[in-house]
């Protein structure tokens, strides 16, 4: 480990500028390394590499070895340590290299991160995020393609977010890392690199509140609610089902615990009906616990039941089928006409 | 077996080889005469006679243990140990859902936690009262936990010392973590330095946790002191089923010092706990420490220990207790007398009286704090939750009570 060192560091950029997820989350980082000296960045290959993705590219170049830690390869490692730099003052990001890598990590984030405000009634604050790569879509081999949000979520103490577009990818990133409870930020990695998806990111400009969920798209024949990497297959399936004369409401959750399901009720309450859709496998997941709260707020709003397009109840099958595990557009407008046939 | 530290290996032809379930007898035989040994390389500076021995290398680090700061050393142990006697009692009684025995091991833990300076910190488990003790933290507040009212409240800024770690192993890392921070924040490098130590037992050491923590302190050179309570046994599991080594040796594998000491002797932990702590503070830690010492009652109050463990053990043990040779130390030397012990003793019936009383008058925390502090951030879910329970609970009451 090599003595702190003052590196040179450059301004994050204070204009506007065209971003991929990827881009966006690189420059968040960099904007709260920049805003406050004890976020620190830790995790596998984040340093000299940048991350096998990327995010990170450049931050120990210009932060120094001190703050971008390239750790030794053990997630429960990286989170164990990550608490104790907590309780210590630090905040730091870690960053898994691949959902399907964090159970190593379990224990700690389940048993100690979730755990220690309520266990000292507030007199420790772990201010750590946990930034996931997820989700399928990419062709990998097992492991890399999994979607555990749901575990997380079911973990009081913990707060579960999930970014779909740059500026999300930005502003989440941000408010998580100042947020004093532990995050966990899991990040659509199949759309890190699309340049589909550029947006423009202001940083000056005033984010949406991080616990909230938003609608992206007025509709009124039903309610599509997706996170992450889902809300542009819903995106789309909304754009296709426009042309045949179909309006559809699209939610972006962007907030799994807690839910915020306002938006959610108060669309339902429009519509009558509501197709939630997300990759992970469809039991007790997100998408199930939205369905539960969905027909004890609005049971007498509803024309037919709340349906889910998941990944199947199966482990991530060989790549060479996700496309039939994953939903797409024809799932999720195959659910909705479901749900209209009612 | 020609020595301790080969225990558990097995010699070829030493007999019929041992299986998962059922060691040989040889293998028993060896690991006896290891459990109550320490080996040719455990530092001892006061055997269980109470007479001193001279260690070239860590007396420097006791030149200032006269005999007033010995007797004080004394009376940390007496009244810690009363306080844990009183504590299991009074589960026994009902008053405590649970206890976590120290007995036997207090020479270890006053010793080390005495060793600390203000600015160090401390990572516990789950037995480590007389540290917490030693900490400053009162004895009352450990209470909570085992009366299951509270998870453990104390001011852990205040103390350097962290809230008690009931997964094995978790603390470790937690422990290396902070150190790292202690590094990164340049608090090394010279003796006012910081220092963290961090307590776990022998089964601890099979935790991946605890592997990783040693990896991470020696790759970051992280000032923290590891410091282990052999005290041969993980409830029923010896110390034999998580190492054919012992487990000081282990710190050379990951690059640092190990070292063995009598953990029953309350001057040598201290002396080589303040040698470990000086090490990290000038940046040349971490440092294993395994302090070589016994269970004397059960792992806790649930559990019953003659179902696995030789009696004859326990009486090998007891001659070796921590209390009694300083005892003998401070009669033999002139460094206490008769009025001395008496009045010690007087004072730790006091203690444990003024505990018992605290204990039986705890009050239940009330039901709101099932949903206090889970978040810094507010909850409105849970801000729901909370109301609307209580709203339920006070029907109960406006209906004339439950």
């Amino acid at each position: 480990m090599a003595a702190p060192t003052q590196s040179r560091v450059e301004s994050p950029a204070t204009q506007v500028q065209q971003l991929t997820i990827g881009k966006a989350l690189n420059q968040g980082l960099r904007a709260a390394m920049e805003a406050d000296k004890k976020v620190i960045v830790m995790g596998e290959d984040v340093g000299k590499l940048g991350g096998v993705f990327r995010i990170t590219d450049g931050l120990q170049k210009d932060f120094g070895e001190h703050r971008v830690l390239d750790t030794p390869l053990a997630e429960s490692g990286i989170i164990g340590t990550a608490v104790g730099l907590a309780v210590r003052g630090f905040r730091p990001v870690c960053e898994i290299q691949f959902e399907g890598f964090i159970f190593p990590g379990f224990d700690q984030i389940s048993s100690q991160l979730a755990k220690l405000h309520y266990r000292t009634q507030g007199k420790i604050k772990v201010p750590i995020v946990i930034r996931v790569p997820f989700g399928g879509g990419i062709g990998a081999v097992e492991h890399h393609s999994e979607s555990p949000e749901s575990l997380f979520a079911h973990t009081p103490g913990l707060r579960v977010v999930s970014c779909s577009n740059p500026v999300d990818a930005y502003w989440m990133l941000r408010q998580a890392i100042a947020s004093d409870d532990p995050v966990l930020f899991f990040e659509p990695k199949r759309l890190y690199h699309s340049g589909a998806l550029k947006a423009p990111v202001d940083p000056s400009a005033t984010p949406e509140p991080l616990y909230t969920s938003k609608v992206l798209r007025r509709g009124d024949t039903a309610t599509l609610v997706a996170y992450g990497p889902s809300v542009k297959v819903c995106l789309d399936a909304a754009t296709a089902a426009e042309e045949d004369g179909m309006s559809l409401d699209v939610i972006d959750l962007r907030t799994l615990s807690p839910l915020d399901l306002g938006p959610v009720f108060e669309s339902v309450r429009r519509t009558g009906r509501l197709v939630t859709v997300s990759e992970s496998s469809g039991e007790s997941s997100i998408a199930s616990e939205i369905a539960a709260r969905v027909q004890q707020e609005c049971f007498y709003s509803l024309e037919a039941p709340v349906l889910r397009v998941t990944g199947f109840d199966t482990p991530y099958p060989p790549s060479k089928l996700e496309e039939h595990f994953l939903p797409d557009l024809d799932r999720v407008l195959h659910a909705v006409d479901r749900a209209l046939a009612w | 077996m020609s020595s301790p530290e080969q225990w558990t290996r097995p010699e070829p032809g030493a007999g019929p080889a041992a299986t998962a379930a059922e060691p040989t007898p040889e293998q028993v035989i060896a690991g006896l005469r290891a459990t109550t040994e320490g080996g040719t390389e455990l530092t001892q500076l006061l055997n269980p006679e109470g007479e001193r021995l001279a260690s070239p290398r860590f007396d420097p680090y006791v030149a200032d243990i006269d005999a007033e700061a010995l007797r004080g050393l004394y009376k940390d142990m007496v009244l810690v140990r009363r306080a844990d006697r009183e504590s299991n009692a009074m589960q026994r009684q009902g008053q405590l859902g649970i206890w976590v025995p120290l007995l036997g091991q207090e020479a270890a833990q006053i010793g080390s936690g005495r060793a600390l300076q203000p600015q160090d910190m401390a990572f516990p488990s789950y037995r480590e009262h007389g540290v917490a003790y030693a900490r400053g933290v009162d004895f009352r507040e450990l209470l909570g936990i085992f009366r299951c009212s509270d998870h453990g409240g104390w001011d852990f800024k205040r103390h350097g010392f962290h809230p008690y770690t009931i997964v094995i192993g978790n603390q470790v890392l937690n422990a290396t973590g902070y150190a790292m921070g202690q590094k990164f924040e340049g608090k090394v490098g010279d003796d006012d330095g910081e220092a963290t130590i961090v307590y776990f037992g022998d089964g601890a050491t099979s935790q991946g946790d605890v592997h990783e923590g040693f990896v991470w302190a020696a790759v970051y050179d992280a000032p923290v002191v590891f410091f282990c309570q052999n005290n041969q046994w993980a409830i029923s599991e010896p110390t034999e089923r998580q190492s054919r080594l012992p487990l000081y040796q282990r710190a050379r594998g990951y690059g640092f010092e190990g070292i063995r000491v009598d953990g029953n002797d309350v001057l040598g932990c201290l002396a080589v706990s303040r040698w470990a702590l000086e090490e990290c503070r000038r940046g040349n830690g971490p440092v294993l420490i395994e302090a070589f010492t016994y269970r004397m009652d059960a792992h806790t109050t649930t559990d019953d220990p003659t179902r696995y463990r030789l009696s004859d053990e326990l009486e090998v043990w007891k001659h070796k207790d921590p209390i009694e040779r300083v005892r003998a130390h401070l009669a033999r030397t002139g460094g206490a007398d008769q009025a001395f012990f008496d009045d010690v003793q007087a004072e730790a019936d006091r203690f444990a009286a003024e505990l018992r009383d605290f204990c039986f008058n705890m009050p239940d925390p009330p039901p709101e704090r099932i949903f206090s502090e889970v978040y810094a951030d507010p909850s409105p879910q849970l801000d729901a939750q909370r109301e609307e329970y209580l709203s339920y609970l006070s029907g109960f009451a406006e209906a004339g009570g439950h």
